[in-house]
């Protein structure tokens, strides 16, 4: 111990880094200003609406952002941990059709049917998140079988319990109405969704999670370097099955959302969702090889992709492109997180 | 060979392992292998690539369970499920591939697995402001003066991960501290570094214990070498029994490497 402790002032080699260089290495900045660009940008080819100051608007595609950023929250989580859930799309389905059963044909009230559901949702990712921690499967592919295996167990018993392709008439369960007005009614005379608020108030839990509490930095190693997290006395395989459990748990809560907003429940409900997510996760800066990304970003992601479904429709373009722009955004959302990740790993 | 056995004063070691085996499948990782730390001496383990020493240490730090042979840490009999299990022990280890990554920060990776919390329950959180003071603090003390705590693990030079990888052992209490292979990815004046910062673990107490395949990186720090190979102790040795020169002879392969230089000397002459 002889050599003397620099001291640990300022340090001429700790160069200013421009503001505008340091906004680049933050991987929400760049969803950031993509939203706002895709903002001012249908604010000129939906210009035959008042697509800046209609409050309606802004509801009706707000409420479309909250559809897809409620679950990309655990998503992006689970992305950043370095694993991908492709039945976080089939298990909105699922969930709301139990729900819709219970609710119905088992003639439960709403409220205990709302806390089966979301138990089994939790249920259904312990089972993806074991899955892929005991058989070192990659999670594309196990949740895929999940994915798979829900589509088909929707489609078949809806119909072979109701004789229908839909469950009808879930308002008619006792506790609905005061179920709906927690998570599915409108709070303002616009329409405003009280999913927004789910929306917003999830983005804040799964940010403060994700940087400020001992579990963040368990999802950030355990997908930045599994081996060396555990290695290093990280519970990394706790981690990654909470992680699943939070997607299905948060997709069974969106579930239970649609449900009570629409009433019944369609048994293809919620497929093809499951990339959406992806792609807000990507658009928040997530890596596709985990460690790194942002739950601030995704929900500019989300509300970029809620912004694109409805200005399309005010644009009076046909809907298909829709598609089209959700790909367009994916592409270059790589592309950037690519240059952001090598300036955070070489930085300055 | 010497029979590893106690130290002079009856004590028992700090640290024992006792006729340990291995298998990967048909592999020997591992064939009854006997060694033993010390506090404040620098253990050397030495052996050429594929000798096992990698999988000496996962053993030792719980990555691993021993399939034969039992471990000692104060002379009481562990045995290890996990690397959080050894660490509890206080051996910490600084793994071959440091255990860091890349894309985290200098205090994440520094705190990774032990966070430091404020308040209770469901409150609580990550105390961001000592971590990052803390880390500063622990890295000047091993003479790297951190820029920017919230710089990536990814953008430190080889020695300086070396030297995050080492303090955060150091803090976290490590009585015994395990090094696999640390300067073998360096350069000569970095390497140099490093088997200072063995010096000032060891002069804090710490049994140390240092892997490498390098006899000449050994030799001015260990207090005590053991040879690996293929999976075997060839050999085990004090400080002062042994000689640099017979220490790079033995890691050679002895007879096999005079053979190979008479070889290659027969090949130059002939040109
Ligand atoms: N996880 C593993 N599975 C199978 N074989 C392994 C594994 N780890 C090490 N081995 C084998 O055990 C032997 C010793 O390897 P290792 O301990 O890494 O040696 P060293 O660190 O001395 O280079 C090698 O033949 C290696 O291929
Ligand atoms: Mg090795």
């Amino acid at each position: 111990m002889s050599t003397a402790a620099p001291p640990v002032a300022s340090d001429e080699r700790l160069v200013a880094i421009g503001l505008g260089k340091r906004l680049l290495t933050r991987p929400d900045i760049g969803a950031f200003l993509g939203a706002i660009a895709v903002f001012l940008g249908f604010s000129y080819f939906a210009r035959d609406v008042n697509w800046f100051g209609d409050p309606a608007i802004w509801a009706s595609w707000s409420d479309q952002a909250a559809q897809y950023g409620i679950v990309a929250v655990p998503v992006a989580l689970l992305m950043i941990g370095g694993e991908f859930d492709l039945s976080a799309g089939v298990m909105i389905g699922s969930s709301g059709l139990l729900l819709g059963y219970l609710a119905t044909h088992a003639d439960m009230n709403i409220w205990p049917a709302m806390v089966i559901v979301l138990l089994f949702g939790l249920t259904i990712g312990f089972l993806n998140g074991i899955t892929v921690v005991k058989t070192r499967l990659p999670s594309f592919i196990v949740t895929l079988a999940t994915f798979f295996i829900l589509q088909g167990v929707n489609a078949a018993l809806t119909l072979k319990l109701t004789g229908q392709t839909a469950i009808q008439d879930i308002d008619t369960a006792g506790g609905f109405d005061s179920a709906r007005r927690w998570l599915a009614s409108e709070i303002t005379q616009y329409d405003f969704k009280v999913k927004v608020l789910w929306w917003v108030g999830l983005t804040i839990v799964g940010a403060w999670l994700l940087s400020k509490a001992r579990f963040g930095n368990w999802i950030y190693s355990a997908g930045g370097d599994p081996v060396a997290a555990r290695n290093i006395g990280v519970p990394v395989a706790r981690t990654k099955v909470m992680l699943f459990m939070m997607t299905s748990g948060v997709a069974s809560l969106m579930g239970i959302i649609e449900a009570l907003e629409l009433r019944s429940m369609q048994s293809k409900e919620g497929i093809g969702l499951e990339f959406i997510f992806i792609i807000c996760a990507v658009v928040g800066g997530c890596l596709l090889t985990g460690g790194y990304g942002s739950v601030i970003g995704t929900f500019f992601g989300a509300a970029m992709l809620g912004m694109v479904q409805l200005g399309i429709v005010f644009a009076q373009w046909d809907s298909n492109w829709t598609f089209t722009f959700q790909g367009v955004i994916l592409f270059l959302a790589v592309m950037l997180n690519t240059l952001i990740r090598n300036r955070a790993q070489k930085a300055r | 060979m010497i029979v590893a056995g106690e130290i002079g004063n009856g004590a028992p070691h700090l640290l024992q392992v006792e006729n340990i085996s291995k298998y990967f499948g048909s592999v020997v990782a591992l064939n009854d292998v006997s060694a033993h730390a010390n506090a404040g001496e620098v253990t050397c383990i030495l052996g050429d690539n594929g000798a096992g020493k990698s999988s000496f240490i996962k053993i030792v730090s719980g990555v691993h369970e021993q399939d034969e042979g039992r471990m000692l840490v104060d002379g009481e009999d562990v045995r290890f499920h996990s690397p959080r299990d050894a660490r509890a022990r206080g051996i910490a280890t600084v793994y071959q591939d440091l255990a860091m990554c890349p894309l985290m920060s200098i205090w994440r990776n520094f705190f990774l697995g032990e966070e430091p919390t404020k308040w209770r329950g469901p409150f609580s959180r990550l105390d961001v402001a000592l971590a990052k003071r803390t880390a500063r603090e622990q890295m000047a003390q091993m003479g790297i003066d951190v820029r920017d705590p919230e710089q990536p693990v990814g953008t430190l030079s080889g020695g300086e991960r070396q030297a995050v990888a080492i303090a955060r052992a150091i803090y976290f209490g490590a009585r015994v501290l395990i090094l696999d292979e640390p300067t073998s990815a360096l350069g000569v004046k970095q390497a140099a570094i490093v088997l200072r910062y063995i010096l000032q673990a060891r002069d804090r107490g710490i049994g140390v214990i240092f892997i490498t395949h390098n006899p000449h990186h050994a030799f001015p720090v260990g207090d005590h070498f053991i040879l690996l190979n293929r999976g075997r102790v060839i050999g085990d040795y004090e400080k002062g029994t042994v000689t640099r020169d017979e220490l790079v002879r033995q890691m050679a392969g002895g007879a096999e490497l005079e053979a190979l230089t008479h070889e290659l000397e027969g090949l130059t002459a002939s040109e």
